[in-house]
């Protein structure tokens, strides 16, 4: 038994099917790219293992518990944690707030002097703590971006789903940011990550789920895949069309 | 400390006041009582979560209407209790039917409510009890009224400082920043939203039998007066309704307008409420405790 | 018994229909919740009453300038009071919030004015009451009339929606306000024309609700809450789904009011609003999503 299972996992919008019979599994410390051309299906796949919006058919299963038809807070509670796509800060709250709500309300419901630490912690951990009485609505994207990692982190995940979390970075940011996400992978959080940024996704995991038209097209290792022809396909297929 | 001892102090001082004033001034105290309750009690729920429920008066209206039917029939402490149950219930079907639902539809519902309830009551007097309008023969004063209204609104305004620093009022301003993320960090938002509301609708249904003595003759016309409703979201807004002072703030003033314009201008009076509540909406949409805040930043800053 | 209560309930339906469409357009197209719309309707009803028993001008006649000069007043609404709205949300979740809040002073502020005018009392006027046959069911004329207003006034709309490049566009806007300006659409233009044109069919609306109802000053509330209720069911912005559910409530307010109590009508209003919120929240002919 793998640690999270996604067994043929499908999700419609009325006749499309923005995730088609997506079957494939994750052990605990393990990271994985979720990679796939735009439209593909990956940031609502996403969304399905969060609960953030509920599947058509499938089933996904996080230790052997089935999370899947969970409400988005209990799947977050189980240990699921999530950055955005678009980043998401709570701009009226300070950034000791923001990282404080997950460490409260998440897996290990820490209250007081515990939840402060947690959050002290997830804040220095993305280099934020000298501001952590600062406002986040202040906060430069990139910033924010770190803010949003390291809420997810105090949540104190078992489970991390990065949605394109590296794009946006510039170069010494880009290092910075592979160089944490290894050490998290490092201290036994599984984590799965869409990414655009190959050479980012090369640097970081061993093996890669790929997507096409809300299928999945391979699941192999990284550099396997990245030569696939099926998978040259899809993207050049992407390039095709743009 | 002085921060500690200001209240209970400031409490005592309000507590001894009608001792001093004429009816009329006992009148007014218990007015803005009121109105420091109601406005208090609704930012409790709806100043966090910004869902804004238009519903106040469905709930003080009920209150008042459970006092009318059952001062005869049972000693007033469980007049009281009931009114609180049955202000709990209704919050509770509403809550439970719209609040994991968009926001705009909470508003909606909240809108027709009072509507709603008035309808039916009147529905049933006319039909099943044949009676239309009712007489509360309670042996309270008028002080004893403004007494009961003040624990009331002093104990809503502890409860929201309590509220505030609990997990409920971080949940609370959570939702009211972004729902998305709420959920994702772990929070139950139907169920944070629905405890929240249902305590403001108990207070709000509370305030409504406390001062229905007051009215004596109780119809579901007078009780369901819309009026009541828009009053308390003006004055929560104008305040700040996501300040623990800021509902308090803004009821006082506006309640002696509202009585100074109500009796100067009973024709106009109307006009010059909606005009005042655009205002509001338009030049101080935070509140003036939140602006006034901003400001003193600003003067420290500079 | 049957087919009258069906017959009267279209009729009556045909209304709210009418009245429902402007709040749709105004939500769906200018994302204005504006719950001063059924005073909206009231003033032109007044009007309409007023210029009756002024000067003698049948509702019908002066229903096209009502029906004008409730666009003008939308049309001058959006401008000096939703438009700072909009622009003060950015495009946020903040508009709706403060459209509710800001069109509740207006409730109040209109009924505050409509009391000033025309009292307190209910009014009514009896025009064109003559019964008219349909299918052994007599119907008064004004009723006829003003279900027929709706047909054509609905027709209309729902046909220019769909054939015109102006519904393109206001269709457009509806369904993705932030990328309609990258094919070339004015966003505030259409959403000013789409509130004015929701004030112009509540003023419609209320002109023919005054030929055969009575109303009072304090009555818009009702007035809204019906067309907020169409509005859910019908699916917000959906045009055609308005029209049916318009319909659909007709008949069941017809149906309660004469098979049970017409003092439970609004309740029906509200039990079917509870219904359709909770099967189907995104309106009876929505997309499930």
């Amino acid at each position: 038994m793998s640690f999270l299972e996604i067994i043929g996992a499908e999700k419609r919008f009325g006749g499309l099917r923005a995730v088609d019979g997506v079957s494939f599994a994750l052990e605990r410390g393990e990271i994985a790219g979720l990679l796939g051309p735009n439209g593909s299906g990956k940031t609502t796949l996403i969304n399905l293992i969060s609960g953030a919006l509920p599947m058509s058919a499938g089933e996904i299963r996080l230790g052997g518990r089935r999370i899947s038809g969970l409400g988005r807070d209990r799947i977050a509670r189980a240990g699921v944690a999530r950055t955005f796509q678009l980043v998401r800060i709570l701009p009226s709250l300070s950034l000791r707030e923001n990282v404080m709500i997950p460490a409260v309300f998440g897996r290990r419901a820490h209250w007081g002097r515990e939840a402060e630490r947690v959050a002290a912690g997830a804040l220095d951990l993305v280099g934020l703590s000298a501001r952590a009485s600062a406002s986040a609505g202040d906060l430069t994207y990139i910033d924010q971006k770190r803010l949003e990692l390291a809420r997810a982190l105090a949540a104190e995940p078992e489970l991390l789903l990065l949605d394109e979390w590296l794009a946006g970075l510039n170069p010494t940011e880009l290092a910075e940011g592979v160089a944490l996400i290894r050490r998290l992978q490092g201290e036994g959080l599984a984590i799965l990550m869409v990414e655009h940024i190959l050479d980012a996704v090369r640097a970081l995991c061993p093996r890669v789920v790929v997507m096409n038209s809300g299928r999945l097209i391979a699941d192999e290792a990284t550099a396997a895949a990245l030569s696939d022809p099926k998978v040259i396909a899809a993207y050049l297929g992407e390039e095709a069309d743009a | 400390m002085i921060r500690l001892l200001l209240p209970p102090a400031a409490l005592a001082l309000l507590a001894v006041w009608p001792m001093m004033v004429s009816d009329y001034g006992l009148g007014l105290l218990i007015g803005a009582a009121t109105y420091v309750t109601l406005a208090s009690a609704w930012a409790l729920f709806s100043g966090q979560t910004h869902y804004v429920s238009l519903a106040t008066v469905a709930f003080y209206g009920t209150g008042a209407y459970a006092v009318a039917v059952l001062n005869e029939a049972l000693p007033y402490p469980a007049v009281l209790l009931c009114a609180a149950l049955a202000g709990a219930a209704m919050a509770l079907a509403v809550g439970l039917s719209t609040l994991r639902l968009r926001g705009v539809y909470f508003v909606i519902f909240s809108f027709g409510l009072a509507e709603l309830v008035r309808q039916l009551i009147t529905w049933y007097e006319v039909n099943v009890t044949g009676t239309l309008g009712r007489y509360i023969f309670l042996d309270v004063t008028a002080r004893g009224i403004y007494w009961q209204m003040l624990a009331l609104g002093a104990a809503t305004i502890a409860l929201t400082a309590w509220i505030n620093r609990s997990r409920l009022g971080m949940a609370l301003r959570v939702i009211g920043d972004d729902e998305e993320v709420a959920a994702h960090s772990g929070i139950n938002l139907a169920r944070t939203k629905l405890a929240a509301f249902v305590l403001s609708a108990v207070i709000l249904t509370l305030a409504g039998a406390i001062t229905s003595p007051r009215y004596v003759y109780v119809e579901p016309s007078i009780v369901f007066n819309p009026t009541v409703s828009f009053l308390t979201v003006i004055m929560a807004l104008l305040g700040g309704a996501n300040r623990l002072w800021g509902p308090a703030l803004g009821a006082v003033p506006l309640f002696l307008a509202f009585e100074w314009l109500s009796a100067h201008f009973p024709d106009t009076y109307p006009v010059l409420l909606g005009l005042l509540f655009i205002g509001v909406v338009f030049l101080v949409p935070q509140g003036i405790l939140p602006a006034a805040e901003r400001l003193m930043r600003r003067r420290a800053g500079a | 018994m049957l087919t009258t209560t069906l017959i009267l309930g279209l009729v009556l339906g045909g209304t709210y229909a009418l009245l429902a469409l402007g709040l749709t357009l105004q939500y769906g197209i200018a994302r204005i919740m504006n719950l001063a719309y059924g005073e909206f309707a009231l003033a032109a009803a007044f009007l309409a009453v007023a210029l009756f028993q002024g000067i003698g001008l049948s509702p019908l006649l002066s229903l096209p300038g009502i029906a004008a000069a409730g666009y003008g007043a939308g049309w001058l609404l959006y401008q000096v009071m939703m438009r700072p709205l909009v622009a003060r949300s950015g495009g946020g979740g903040r508009l709706e919030t403060d459209s509710i809040l800001a069109t509740f002073g207006l409730l109040f502020l209109l009924q505050g004015g409509l009391l000033l005018a025309f009292g307190a009392d209910f009014t009514s006027i009896s025009h064109l009451e003559r019964g008219v046959d349909v299918f052994g069911v007599p119907v008064a004329a004004n009723r006829l009339i003003a279900f027929a207003i709706c047909v054509l006034a609905g027709g209309a709309l729902v046909a220019a929606l769909r054939f015109t490049r102006w519904g393109l566009a206001m269709r457009a806007v509806a369904l993705a306000p932030g990328s309609a300006p990258l094919v070339g659409i004015d966003v505030n233009r259409v959403a000013r024309q789409g509130f004015a044109l929701g004030a112009a069919l509540a003023a419609t609306a209320g002109a023919s609700i005054s030929m055969y109802q009575t109303f009072s000053a304090t009555g818009g509330v009702v007035f809204t809450m019906k067309a907020l209720v169409i509005v859910i069911m019908g699916g917000v912005g959906n045009v055609p789904g308005a029209l049916a559910a318009g319909f659909a409530l007709g008949l069941i307010e017809t149906f309660v009011a004469t098979a049970i109590d017409p003092g439970l009508t609004l309740a029906a209003t509200f039990a079917l609003f509870l219904g359709v919120l909770l099967w189907r929240p995104q309106g009876l002919f929505g997309a499930r999503t």
